[in-house]
């Protein structure tokens, strides 16, 4: 099996969803001829045309309301936000008309659409390519939020993204472009959206993370391994629908939680899993529901590394979790 | 600088030496008169209705039913209407049926969207009217999209994309307009200028002469029309469908056109514009205008004027009857049509709600919204 970057996987998904579907078109800015700035849709112009693989005018609503349209006209968008942060342009269309159109229409329409757009932090973006704002979509029903955080599950999602009903919000944390690398099948395959998957087992604390962060707490988990403090590593992969079956079962088996993201923490995802874990398992915890977050501030430029979650930081938080 | 004068084949006076344009025989402009008259009725019936508190809210045509209905009489059945919350007179004209519209202004159970948008909001898939938004202009960019679907397609077919003058103002306006221009989409946008967008005046809009010009930015032609001239909208359109159908992409056209009534049963308009303005409005009536010129060639009488108005009553009243005896959706349809599937999340809620039910802690939705609840 060949070992692919997260890109090299996005582009061997996105080749395989227009070989086996010609109702799939990708564009957005510099998607086409340059195949996009980060190069995830490299090569589909020559090999597609470019009918199927084009640039679109500058204009993050009109990428995402043309997707809308060309949906309900029978084809099957796949539309790059050339970053997260230039996403709020488009906030409407996804917001208020393509989560919505399936429930307002009574069912008679639907969109399916997957918006792709790279995501978070680490490459010293400073506020304006550095954003993790999923927790403004995942409070939006009607679409689903994916973050996966290796190149495998990478395109598994993204092939079911493509072949989903309903629409799809696909973050790609761009930190992850060129560092993570896996064995990826060259066929297509599906990994399903709604599914977490456990990376670490351990009875003592239970973290969970997505994205960018999952790769700061393997090093964290392992780190505390050492000290004897075993985790079940939870990567949600999709944070909506969320797999609460996951979550739950893992934090009435260890009664302790830390949960990491990159974005700030005021009304963060977390706050959402903190709340369910209140809920629905409170007799299980033994120790204050623990999170790691960022800061809220917005994203700096030269001091993101304090922002960023990092591993030593998370140890601590586990630490502290584990002996509370 | 001046106003930009619209086309126009129908003046006032409703001359009788025009012919008509292609497509539009006596027996075609009979049927849509009786649609203008129809909706004209309805209209009526719909705002009384909510000043009687028996539906919650409605925004009326009266006054644009020439551009509503000859716009979509220009339609052919495979092309894709994106209407907003004043087309009744689209969704008319394409063969909703009155039941099936009444249906939605109460919000019941029988309801196309299953009571889950306010009134004015009709869908049909069957008649290819796409779910409307309340927000202005959403539906720009999407028509845009349908329009660049179609022609990647080949199909045969169009978009239609209507909006009000207020609409121009928006992103989205813009947004939808560039992407249909530079991919040459299937797309007619159509603007009606009804002169107000709530209380502001187009004056407030923009500072161009005139909608239509805004389309040489976009690379295509723009047209201004006489919006309540029945026949010039048709012709229009239909022209501007057939040459978007065989590839020859989008227009804009800018129809003039005035709303007689308020914007919406929440808001006077005696407030924020002059009886002056309103009559010099009503002497361009768009369907006295029409009758007149129907009465001239000779291809309509008293009596049938008079039957027409007498069997719309009778067939708007039962509509309307019929929609109202109909109690609100069950309450698990709540959760349906979020997803193709529901979630577990939604599955629970769901089950959660339904016990709620169960043990009297949440009371049954037993009636459809009305005024003021
Ligand atoms: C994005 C957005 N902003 C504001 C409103 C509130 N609103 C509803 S209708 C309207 C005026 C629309 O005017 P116009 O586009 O001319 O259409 P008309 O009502 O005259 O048909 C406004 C401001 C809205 N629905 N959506
Ligand atoms: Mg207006």
């Amino acid at each position: 099996m060949p070992v692919m970057n997260y890109i090299q996987a996005l582009n061997s998904a996105l080749n395989n969803a227009m070989e086996e579907d010609e109702r799939v078109v990708v564009f957005g800015e510099d998607v086409g001829r340059m195949g996009g700035v980060f190069r995830v849709t490299d090569g589909l112009q020559k090999r597609f045309g470019e009918k199927r693989c084009f640039d679109t005018p500058l204009c993050e609503q009109g990428i995402v309301g043309s997707a809308i349209g060309m949906a309900i006209g029978g084809l099957r968008p796949v539309a790059e936000i050339q970053f997260m942060d230039y996403i709020l342009p488009a906030y409407d269309q996804i917001a208020n008309e393509l989560a919505t159109l399936r429930y307002r229409s009574g069912g008679q329409y639907a969109a399916p659409v997957v918006v792709r757009t790279p995501c978070c932090g680490g490459i010293h973006g400073g506020h304006y390519h550095s954003q993790s704002t999923e927790a403004i979509f995942t409070s939006v029903p009607g679409i689903h939020v994916v973050m996966p955080s290796d190149p495998y599950d990478a395109k598994g999602l993204l092939i079911s993204a493509i072949r989903s009903e309903d629409p799809v919000l696909f973050l790609e944390p761009k930190k992850l472009y060129r560092s993570a690398k896996a064995e990826v099948p060259e066929s297509p395959y599906e990994v399903p959206i709604g599914k977490a998957k456990r990376l670490r087992e351990g009875e003592h604390v239970t973290v969970i993370a997505w994205g960018v962060m999952v790769k700061v707490c393997e090093k964290a988990v392992d780190a505390v391994a050492e000290k004897g403090i075993r985790c079940d590593l939870i990567d949600l992969r999709t944070l909506t629908p969320l797999d609460e079956e996951a979550v739950l079962s893992s934090v009435e088996k260890t009664g302790r939680v830390v949960i990491v993201h990159e974005a700030r923490r005021n009304t963060g995802y977390g706050a959402e899993l903190a709340a369910l874990i209140a809920e629905r398992a409170l007799l299980s915890l033994e120790a204050p529901i623990r999170r790691v977050t960022g800061f809220d501030v917005h994203c700096p430029f030269t001091l993101d590394p304090y922002f960023l979650p990092d591993p030593p930081r998370v140890a601590l938080a586990i630490e502290e979790t584990a002996r509370f | 600088m001046t106003a930009v004068q619209p086309l126009q084949l129908l003046s006032p006076e409703g001359g009788a030496s025009v012919e008509p344009p292609e497509g539009l025989d006596p027996e075609r402009l009979l049927s849509l008169y009786r649609n203008m008259v129809r909706l004209r009725v309805f209209d009526r019936r719909a705002l009384n209705l909510q000043r009687q508190g028996r539906i919650n809210f409605y925004a009326p045509a009266s006054g644009q039913e020439a551009a509503m209905i000859g716009s979509a009489a220009a339609l052919e059945p495979q092309d894709v209407a994106y209407p907003t919350y004043r087309e009744s007179g689209v969704c008319l004209q394409r063969g909703m049926s009155l039941r099936t519209m009444a249906d939605q202004l109460f919000g019941n159970a029988r309801d196309l969207v299953k009571g889950r948008q306010m009134p004015n909001h009709w869908s049909s898939r069957e008649h290819n009217i796409v779910s409307i938004s309340s927000c202005i202009a959403t539906q720009i960019p999407q028509a845009a999209g349908t329009g660049m679907a179609q022609r990647f397609r080949g199909e045969n077919a169009a978009t239609i994309c209507y909006f009000g003058d207020g609409a121009t103002s928006e992103g989205d306006f813009h947004a939808g307009l560039n992407f249909a221009g530079v991919f040459r989409a299937n797309t007619v946008f159509f603007c009606q200028n009804n002169q107000w967008a709530i209380t502001v005046p187009v004056t407030r809009q923009t500072a161009a002469p005139s909608i239509a010009i805004k389309a040489s930015a976009y690379g295509f032609e723009g047209i201004r029309i006489d919006g309540n001239d029945l026949l010039v909208v048709y012709k229009t359109v239909r022209e501007a469908l057939e040459k978007a159908r065989s590839g020859g992409g989008p227009t804009l056209i800018e129809a003039l056109t005035y709303r007689m009534g308020p914007h919406s049963t929440s808001d006077d308009p005696r407030r924020y514009r002059t009886e002056q303005e309103v009559e010099t409005w009503r002497r361009r009536d768009p369907i006295e205008r029409l009758q007149r010129y129907l009465e001239a060639r000779g291809w309509i009488d008293a009596e049938q004027v008079e039957r027409i108005a007498a069997e719309a009553k009778e067939e708007v009243d039962r509509a309307i009857s019929e929609a109202e005896a109909v109690g609100p959706p069950e309450p698990e349809t709540l959760f349906e049509d979020v997803y193709a599937r529901p979630t577990p999340q939604l599955e629970r809620e769901r089950r959660e709600l339904l016990d709620l039910i169960r043990r009297g802690v949440v009371s049954r939705v037993t009636h459809t919204p009305i005024r003021g609840s």
